[in-house]
C-alpha cells in the first residue's frame, strides 16, 4: 500500500490508524532477519496511533494523519534512543526532537521505530553499522546470497522495500538516500540543501547533509517532502522560502521539458545494462513530450575525490564532540582525561569512521590545508558552476543512480575506494547543493532493481518530481521481492 | 605525498583517537591509497577560482541576542556517562 492510498483509506475511515499501525508493527517483528531496525517502537507507535484515531474522530486531520513511518536512526527523537548506528551513541536518549521528525508528528504521522544505517551515515552498504548489516529484501535470480540494501540509509531502504512501513526518512550526504532507494526498487529524494532543517540530525558533513523521503511512489515522495520541509530558526542554513504543495506540482506533464544528458556520466567499465536503461529513460521522457539535450559537466570526475576531502574534513570537526564527557560512550579504566578522550573515541568509533576522522584531521592540519581542503573547496565551486551552465540549456538532468545493482554482503568491504565509487553518480549533487531523485526503472539481468536519477535546479523540486513521475509512469515498475525473510 | 606510520600516529594524536600500534601500518596503507587517488585534483587549474563558502546563495541569518532556552540542567545530565547533581565527572585533570 502506498502512502497516498493509506492516507485516502484513513480519511474515508476504511481503516483506523490503530489497525494500520498494528499491521506494520507485526510485519516489523516478523522481518527481524533483515535487521532493518535498530530500535523497534511498537508500543509507542500504537499509542501514537490511538492519539491519531482520537484526532480523526474529532475531525482534526493532519496531512499525514495516522500514517506509520520508519525513521533513520540519525534523527534525534525525544525519549527514543538515537544511536547513529555507533557504539559511541549506543545508549543516547535525546532530550529533544529533530525538526524534521517534529514536523512529521505535527502532521499526524506515527513512528514505527528507528532504522539501521551505516555508522554516522558513512558508507554505501550499511555494513559499517555497529548494530550489524542489513539485508536487502531483494535477492538475485536463483540465488540465496544476502545482498546489501545500499547505504547509508540501508535500514530505511530495506524497510520501505519490504513493506515494513508506508515510507521512511533518510539523509543524504553523498548519495545515502538515492543509492539505497535505487538498489531496493524504491523512490529516494534528496531535496535542495537548506530545504529540510538539519536541526536534531546527528551531523556528518554539515555543508552536504540533507534529509529527504524514501517512498514507494513519486507521489508519496511529494507528500512526505511537503511535511518534512520547513523554514526553521533552529538551523541557520534553512532557507527562507515557503514550502509549496509538491503533490499539486505533480500535475501538468512534461511537454516541452528540456532534459539534459551529461556526457561525462558515461563511465568506462560501467555495465552495458546501466547505459541501456539510461537511454531508455531518455526515450521515455521524449515520448511524453520532453526534449533531450546533450550537456557537459566537465569536472564530474573530480567530484568523488573532492567529496573525500570535504566530507571527512567536516566530519572530523563535527565528531570532535564525542569525547565521553557529557554524553555517549566512555571507556572504562582510564588514568587521565586525555586517555579518556582517546580510548573512548578509539573504542566507540568503528573502522570507517576512524578512517574518515584521520583523513579529515590530516587535510585540515597545518601544512596540508591549502593543498587539500582549500583546493577541494575551489573544485566544489567549479562543480557547481558546471551545473549552472548546464541548467542554461536544460531544466533537469537524467543520469543513472548507481554503477550497478545491489552487491553481496562483504563484496566491497576490503577496499574503501571500491565502496566510495558507489556514489560516483550521486555525489556531485551534494557538492552543488541541488535536489536529486532516484526512481526505480527496471531490473538487471540478475533480476535486481536499477534506478535512474534526475537532478533539478535548486529549489525546483516541483519540476524534478514531475519528471520523476514521467519516468515512473513509463517504467511501470511493479516488481517486488519474494518474502524470504518472514519468520 | 605519502603517509607513513609516524604520520598516522601524529594525526591520531591530534584527533584524540587511540589507534593501536598494530593498526598504524595498515591504516597508513589505506590512507595512502585514498590520498593517491585524491592527487588527481592537482591536474585542475584553480587559480582565480573562489573557494566555496556556501552552497546556497543566502546571507547567514542573524537573530536577536537574547535568551530563548535554558534551565535544562536535568535534561542535560540524563546522558552523562558519570555525573553528580549538575556536574559532569571526569578523571583528574590537574595533579
Amino acid at each position: 500500500m502506498s502512502l497516498a492510498e493509506a492516507r485516502d483509506a484513513i480519511r474515508a475511515k476504511k481503516v483506523s490508524a490503530r489497525e494500520l499501525t498494528g499491521a506494520f508493527v507485526s510485519a516489523i517483528e516478523k522481518a527481524r532477519p533483515l535487521n532493518a531496525f535498530i530500535t523497534e517502537a511498537g508500543e509507542k507507535a500504537l499509542a501514537m496511533a490511538d492519539a491519531s484515531d482520537k484526532r480523526i474522530a474529532a475531525g482534526t486531520i493532519g496531512a499525514l494523519e495516522g500514517l506509520p513511518l520508519a525513521i533513520k536512526d540519525l534523527f534525534c527523537t525525544k525519549g527514543t534512543r538515537t544511536t547513529a548506528a555507533s557504539k559511541i551513541l549506543g545508549n543516547f536518549v535525546p532530550p529533544y526532537e529533530s525538526t524534521v521528525t517534529q514536523n512529521l508528528w505535527d502532521a499526524g504521522a506515527v513512528m514505527l521505530g528507528k532504522t539501521n544505517m551505516d555508522e554516522f551515515a558513512m558508507g554505501s552498504s550499511n555494513e559499517t553499522s555497529a548494530f550489524g548489516s542489513v539485508f536487502n529484501p531483494w535477492r538475485a535470480k536463483n540465488s540465496n546470497a544476502n545482498l546489501v540494501p545500499g547505504g547509508s540509509s540501508g535500514g530505511s531502504s530495506a524497510a520501505v522495500a519490504a513493506d515494513l512501513c508506508l515510507a521512511a526518512t533518510g539523509t543524504d550526504t553523498g548519495g545515502s538516500i538515492r543509492q539505497p532507494a535505487a538498489v531496493t526498487g524504491r523512490v529516494g529524494l534528496k531535496p535542495t540543501y537548506g530545504r529540510c532543517s538539519r536541526f536534531g540530525i546527528v551531523a556528518f558533513a554539515s555543508s552536504l547533509d540533507q534529509a529527504g523521503p524514501m517512498t514507494k511512489t513519486v507521489r508519496d515522495a511529494a507528500i512526505m517532502l511537503k511535511s518534512m520541509a520547513s523554514v526553521d530558526a533552529k538551523d541557520s542554513t534553512s532557507v527562507d522560502l515557503p514550502v509549496p504543495d509538491y503533490e499539486k506540482l505533480l500535475e501538468g506533464g512534461i511537454r516541452g521539458l528540456r532534459v539534459g544528458i551529461p556526457k561525462e556520466y558515461r563511465i568506462d567499465g560501467a555495465p552495458a545494462e546501466i547505459d541501456a536503461l539510461w537511454s531508455k529513460g531518455g526515450d521515455w521522457l521524449k515520448a511524453q513530450g520532453a526534449e533531450i539535450v546533450e550537456v557537459s559537466l566537465p569536472h564530474t570526475k573530480y567530484a568523488l575525490p573532492t567529496y573525500y576531502i570535504v566530507a571527512p574534513a567536516e566530519a572530523s570537526s563535527n565528531l570532535a564532540r564525542y569525547d565521553g564527557v557529557k554524553f555517549g560512550y566512555r571507556a572504562p579504566g582510564v588514568r587521565d582525561i586525555t586517555e579518556m578522550y582517546e580510548k573512548s573515541r578509539g573504542e566507540g568509533f568503528g573502522a570507517e569512521v576512524q578512517r574518515r576522522i584521520l583523513i579529515g584531521t590530516y587535510v585540515l592540519s597545518a601544512g596540508y590545508y591549502d593543498a587539500y581542503y582549500a583546493r577541494a573547496q575551489k573544485l566544489r565551486s567549479l562543480i557547481k558552476r558546471d551545473f549552472e551552465r548546464a541548467f542554461e540549456l536544460c531544466d533537469v538532468l537524467l543520469t543513472p543512480t548507481t554503477p550497478g545493482p545491489a552487491f553481496a554482503v562483504g563484496a566491497k568491504t576490503s577496499d574503501p575506494l571500491e565502496m566510495y565509487l558507489q556514489d560516483v553518480f550521486t555525489v556531485t549533487v551534494n557538492l552543488a547543493g541541488l535536489p536529486g531523485i532516484s526512481v526505480p526503472a527496471g531490473l538487471s539481468e540478475t533480476g535486481l532493481p536499477l534506478g535512474l536519477q534526475l537532478i533539478g535546479k535548486a529549489f525546483d523540486e516541483g519540476t524534478l518530481l514531475r519528471a520523476a513521475q514521467a519516468i515512473e509512469t513509463a517504467a511501470a515498475f511493479k516488481h517486488s521481492p519474494a518474502k524470504w525473510w518472514s519468520v | 605525498m605519502s603517509v607513513d606510520k609516524d604520520t598516522v600516529r601524529r594525526i591520531a594524536k591530534l584527533a584524540r583517537l587511540a589507534v593501536p600500534e598494530s593498526r598504524l601500518e595498515p591504516m597508513a596503507a589505506e590512507l595512502n591509497g585514498i590520498f593517491q587517488w585524491v592527487e588527481m585534483l592537482g591536474e585542475v587549474k584553480v587559480e582565480g577560482v573562489p573557494a566555496m563558502t556556501s552552497v546556497v546563495a543566502q546571507k547567514l541569518k542573524w537573530r536577536k541576542d537574547e535568551v530563548r532556552d535554558g534551565g535544562q540542567a536535568d535534561a542535560l545530565m540524563i546522558n552523562a556517562p558519570e555525573g553528580e547533581e549538575h556536574f559532569f565527572v571526569v578523571p583528574k585533570v590537574h595533579e
